[in-house]
C-alpha cells in the first residue's frame, strides 16, 4: 500500500524535474542565441527614466498584516475541513453540527474583526 | 562590528514619471509612500518645454498661429481661436459671421475629440481596455473630418487672424451630420459599459475629491470645477464667437470626485453635439476672412491631392495677371501686418478649462510678449491636494481626472 | 512528456485566443500577418523573438533569485497538469488527494512573484510583490472553501473521482455559489483583470516583472496563460463535470473533447472579463474577499453539509 502511495508521486516528481529541465534548456538556448551587450546605463534600475532615489530594498509598510493573521487562522481551519469533507457523510448529522460549531466560532471571530473595523486597509 | 540598526519608520520616495505609462506624456510626480499610501506628492513639470511663448516674439502675427496650435496638442483649435481672438481684439476687428460659425463648429468638434481621448486614456489607466478603442474609433471620425476641412489631423493652423484660412470643402457638412447621427448611440454604448459598471464606480467614486472652494482657491477651471458644483463656463460667463446665441446647457455635478468629472465630460460631449448641430444650421454662404487687404492672408488655399496648398487659380492670378497682387502677397507674407500697441487678455473655454492668451503689442509686426494661461498647468496644482492620503492606485485615477496635456502645461 | 508538450502548446492556444477575442470585442482584427492565415503563428513568432532578446539583469538586483523566479512561477503550473483528468483514462496521475495537491501547489507560484519583486531591487517591483502577497491572502481561502464544498458533495479528493461523481448532473447546478466564488478567486490567483493589481501596468509599470526582459519575461507570460488553462481545467472538473458530456449525446463524443470544450469556454469567459471590467484596487479586493466571499463560502459549506446528510 505505502509503496504504491509513494509511487503515485513518481510522475509528479518526474514532471517537476521535467519542468526544471525545460527551464534550464530554455535559459541555455537563450544564453546562446541572445545578444549580450551590457552597458552601465542599461543595467540601472528602472524608475521612470530618473536615477533611482535611495535603494530598491527600501522599507515598506505592510498595511494588511491583520488580514495575514486572519488568513493564517482560517487557512489552518481549511486544512481541518478537507479530511472532514470526505468522511462526514458516514458520521452523519453529528459531524455536521460539530463542524458547524467550529466554523461558527471562526465566523464569529471574523464578525468581531469586521465590527472592530480592522477589516480596513489601514 | 555588527550593530543592530534601530527600528526606523521609513518612507519610500518613488518617481512616478516622466517615463511612466500613465502620466500623460512626461509629467513627473515625486511620491513619498508609506506602504501604498501617498504621504506627499510633488509634481515636477518642464519636461516638455517647447518655448512656444518665446518663439512667437520672433515671428509675425500670422505665423504665431502655427506655434500656438502645438501647445495643447489635443485641442489645437482652441489654441488657435484664443490667440486669434486676442490679436483681433488688439486690431479692433471681428471675423465675418460664417467664419465665426466655422470656428465654433471646429472648436466643439475638438472638445468632443479631446473628451473622447480623455475617456480612452482614463479607461486604459483604470484597466478598462475596451473603452479605449471604442473612444478612439469615434475620435478617428472627427480627425477625418478635420483632415478633410484643414488638410491635417492636428496642428491645423486653420483659424487665422481675421477669420479662417479657407472655406469648408464640399461635403464637409454632410460628414459632420453623419457623425452627429452616429455619436449619441455610441455615447450610450460608453455609458452602458462604464456608468453602471460596479468596478468603474468603485474606482472613481469618492476618489480625488476636492471641494469647490478649494478648487477656486487653486485656480482650477473646466470640467473639474463644474464637477464640484461651481457653474463657471466661459462660453456662458464671458461669451466669445457668439456663444451667447447658441442653445446649450452647462452640465454640473456636485460630488467633486473622479466619477463626477467623468459624468460632466460625457454630458459635455452631448452638449457639444447640440452646438455643432446648431452650427450646421447657421452656415450661411459668405466670406470666411475679413476683406481688408492689409490684413487678410493673401493666399487662396485649397486642399489638393497632395495636401493643403495655394489654389491653382490664385497662383495664376499673382504670377500672370496682377503685379500688385504679387507685391501685396510678398509684403503680407514676409512682413506681416502691424498691430496697434496695447495689451489684451482673451480666454476661451478649452476642454480642460480656461485657456487664456495674454498678448502685448508695441505696434510692430510681431508680438512684444505673449503668455498662455494653460489650464493643464493650473489644474495640475490640485494634484497634491487630490492624492495625498490616498493610495498609489488612486494617484493614477486622480491625475487622469485632471486631463493634463503636458504641451499645454509646459509650453 | 505529453504533459510537458501540452503545457507548451495549450497556453499558446489561449494566448492566440486572447489576441483574437479581445481584438474582435474591441472592433479590431488582432494579429493577421504571421503564418498567413489570421496570424495563427503570431505567438510562435513572439516566442522566437523572446529567445533572441537580450537578457538584462540590473546591477542592483540579486541575480540568483532574479533568475530563479520565473522558474518558480512556472513549474507549479506544469505540475498541476499531472493530476488533471482529460478523459476517463486520460490522466498522468490520479492522486487520491488531487484537489488538495492542486490548491497547495498553485500557491507556490506566488512565492515566485515575491522572489521576482524582491530580487529586482526596484520599488515598483516591490510594490507589485507586496500586492501579490496581499492578493494571495485575499483569494486563497475562498478558493479552498469553494473546493471543500465540492469535495463534500463528491466525497473524494481525487479529481478523477470528482469527475466520476458528476455522472448524473454537474455540480454547477448544486453549487452555483461555489462556482462563482471559485471563478472570482481563480481570476485573483491568475492576476487577471479585474484583479491584475500586482502587475497593473498603468500604476506600477509591470509590478514584479518590471525589470525582466527576454525569455525570463516570456516565462511569466507562459505561466499566466498556462495558469488560465490550469484553472479553467480545475473549474471544469470541479463544477462542469470534467470529461463528462451532457446526458443524451454525451457518450458520442470522447471525453477529451468535452473537457477541452469546457476549458476553452471558461478561458473565453476569463478573456471576456478582461475586455469588460476595469481594475479593482487592492484594498477593495481584500474587503470583497473577507466581507463577501469568505462568509459566503463558509455558509455554502454548512448548507452543503446539512443538505447532504438530510438527503441521505
Amino acid at each position: 500500500m505505502s509503496e504504491t502511495y509513494y509511487q503515485s508521486y513518481g510522475i509528479v516528481v518526474a514532471l517537476l524535474i521535467g519542468g526544471v529541465g525545460l527551464v534550464a534548456v530554455a535559459f541555455g538556448a537563450a544564453r546562446v542565441v541572445a545578444p549580450r551587450r551590457q552597458l552601465p546605463e542599461k543595467l540601472t534600475t528602472y524608475e521612470c527614466g530618473i536615477d533611482p532615489v535611495g535603494e530598491g530594498w527600501s522599507q515598506s509598510q505592510i498595511r494588511y498584516y491583520i488580514y495575514a493573521f486572519l488568513f493564517v487562522i482560517f487557512d489552518v481551519e481549511s486544512v481541518f475541513l478537507f479530511p472532514w469533507a470526505t468522511t462526514f457523510e458516514r458520521l452523519g448529522m453529528q459531524a455536521v453540527v460539530e463542524m458547524g460549531i467550529f466554523v461558527f466560532i471562526l465566523a464569529l471571530g471574523l464578525l468581531y474583526a469586521y465590527r472592530k473595523k480592522v477589516l480596513e486597509w489601514v | 562590528m555588527a550593530t543592530i540598526q534601530p527600528l526606523r519608520e521609513e518612507t519610500m520616495i518613488i518617481n512616478m514619471g516622466p517615463q511612466h505609462p500613465s502620466t500623460h506624456g512626461v509629467l513627473r510626480l515625486v511620491l513619498e509612500l508609506d506602504g501604498e499610501y501617498v504621504v506627499s506628492c510633488r509634481p515636477v513639470l518642464g519636461y516638455l518645454h517647447t518655448g512656444i511663448e518665446k518663439n512667437t516674439e520672433y515671428r509675425t502675427w500670422q505665423q504665431g498661429v502655427t506655434f500656438v496650435t502645438r501647445a495643447d496638442y489635443l485641442s489645437p483649435f482652441f489654441n488657435e481661436l484664443g490667440y486669434c481672438l486676442a490679436v483681433e481684439r488688439l486690431l479692433g476687428i471681428e471675423a465675418p459671421p460664417r467664419a465665426q460659425v466655422i470656428r465654433v463648429m471646429t472648436n466643439e468638434l475638438t472638445r468632443i475629440a479631446s473628451h473622447l481621448l480623455w475617456l480612452a486614456t482614463t479607461g486604459l489607466e483604470l484597466g478598462a481596455i475596451s473603452i479605449m478603442l471604442y473612444a478612439w474609433r469615434e475620435r478617428e471620425v472627427i480627425l477625418r473630418i478635420f483632415e478633410m476641412i484643414t488638410g491635417l489631423r492636428m496642428n491645423h493652423a486653420y483659424i487665422r487672424v481675421g477669420g479662417v484660412v479657407m472655406d469648408l470643402p464640399e461635403g464637409a457638412s454632410e460628414q459632420v451630420r453623419d457623425f452627429l447621427d452616429v455619436m449619441p448611440g455610441r455615447l450610450h454604448e460608453y455609458e452602458e459599459l462604464l456608468t453602471g459598471n460596479p468596478i468603474w464606480r468603485q474606482r472613481t467614486e469618492g476618489v480625488g475629491h476636492v471641494p469647490g472652494d478649494e478648487l477656486v482657491a487653486l485656480g482650477v477651471t473646466g470640467p473639474m470645477l463644474r464637477a464640484a458644483g461651481i457653474d463657471w463656463d466661459l462660453r456662458k460667463q464671458l461669451p466669445y464667437c457668439g456663444y451667447e446665441t447658441y442653445d446649450f446647457d452647462v452640465p454640473l455635478r456636485t460630488a467633486g470626485d473622479c466619477f463626477a468629472r467623468y459624468e460632466v465630460r460625457i454630458e459635455e460631449i452631448r452638449q457639444s453635439l447640440r452646438i455643432v448641430e446648431q452650427c450646421l444650421d447657421r452656415l450661411e454662404p459668405g466670406p470666411v476672412m475679413v476683406e481688408d487687404p492689409k490684413l487678410r492672408w493673401p493666399a487662396e488655399l485649397s486642399v489638393g491631392p497632395d495636401g493643403i496648398g495655394n489654389s491653382e487659380r490664385y497662383v495664376r492670378h499673382i504670377m500672370e495677371e496682377s503685379m500688385e497682387a504679387l507685391i501685396n502677397h510678398f509684403k503680407i507674407v514676409t512682413q506681416g501686418f502691424q498691430v496697434p500697441a496695447g495689451e489684451v487678455y482673451q480666454a476661451v473655454e478649452s476642454p480642460r478649462g480656461e485657456l487664456g492668451y495674454y498678448v502685448v503689442s508695441n505696434g510692430g509686426n510681431r508680438p512684444y510678449r505673449m503668455h498662455i494661461r494653460g489650464p493643464s498647468f493650473v489644474n495640475l496644482q490640485a494634484t497634491p491636494r487630490m492624492v495625498e492620503g490616498g493610495l498609489v492606485a488612486d494617484v493614477v485615477a486622480s491625475v487622469a481626472s485632471i486631463d493634463p496635456v503636458m504641451g499645454d502645461a509646459d509650453r | 512528456m505529453i504533459v510537458l508538450g501540452f503545457f507548451l502548446t495549450a497556453p499558446m492556444g489561449i494566448g492566440y485566443m486572447e489576441h483574437k477575442v479581445l481584438a474582435h470585442m474591441q472592433h479590431r482584427l488582432g494579429p493577421m500577418e504571421a503564418g498567413g492565415f489570421h496570424g495563427w503563428a503570431q505567438l510562435v513568432a513572439d516566442g522566437v523573438k523572446f529567445i533572441q532578446k537580450e537578457d538584462i539583469i540590473p546591477k542592483a538586483a540579486d541575480s540568483w533569485v532574479f533568475t530563479l523566479a520565473p522558474a518558480v512561477v512556472m513549474v507549479p503550473y506544469i505540475a498541476i497538469f499531472a493530476v488533471i483528468p482529460f478523459g476517463r483514462t486520460l490522466w498522468a496521475e490520479n492522486l487520491d488527494i488531487g484537489i488538495f495537491y492542486v490548491l497547495a501547489i498553485t500557491a507556490i507560484s506566488v512565492i515566485g512573484i515575491l522572489m521576482a519583486g524582491w530580487a529586482s531591487a526596484n520599488k515598483f517591483s516591490l510594490i507589485g510583490a507586496l500586492r501579490a502577497a496581499a492578493q494571495l491572502i485575499a483569494y486563497e481561502l475562498p478558493l479552498i472553501l469553494a473546493s471543500v464544498a465540492v469535495v463534500m458533495q463528491a466525497g473524494t479528493l481525487s479529481l478523477v473521482g470528482i469527475s466520476e461523481a458528476q455522472h448524473h448532473y454537474w455540480y454547477i447546478f448544486t453549487q452555483p455559489v461555489g462556482f462563482f466564488i471559485f471563478i472570482v478567486a481563480s481570476l485573483a490567483e491568475l492576476t487577471r483583470p479585474p484583479f491584475d493589481m500586482p502587475i497593473a501596468d498603468s500604476e506600477i509599470i509591470f509590478g514584479a516583472y518590471t525589470e525582466y526582459t527576454g525569455l525570463k519575461f516570456a516565462f511569466f507570460l507562459l505561466a499566466e496563460y498556462g495558469g488560465i488553462v490550469a484553472f479553467s481545467a480545475i473549474a471544469s472538473v470541479l463544477f462542469l463535470g470534467g470529461y463528462q458530456g451532457i446526458p443524451v449525446i454525451g457518450h458520442l463524443i470522447p471525453g477529451f473533447f468535452w473537457m477541452s470544450g469546457k476549458v476553452g469556454a471558461l478561458a473565453f469567459f476569463i478573456i471576456w472579463l478582461r475586455a469588460t471590467y476595469p481594475r479593482l484596487r487592492e484594498d477593495q479586493l481584500q474587503r470583497f474577499a473577507w466581507v463577501a466571499l469568505i462568509p459566503l463560502a463558509l455558509a455554502d459549506i454548512m448548507v452543503t453539509g446539512v443538505v447532504k446528510v438530510l438527503v441521505k
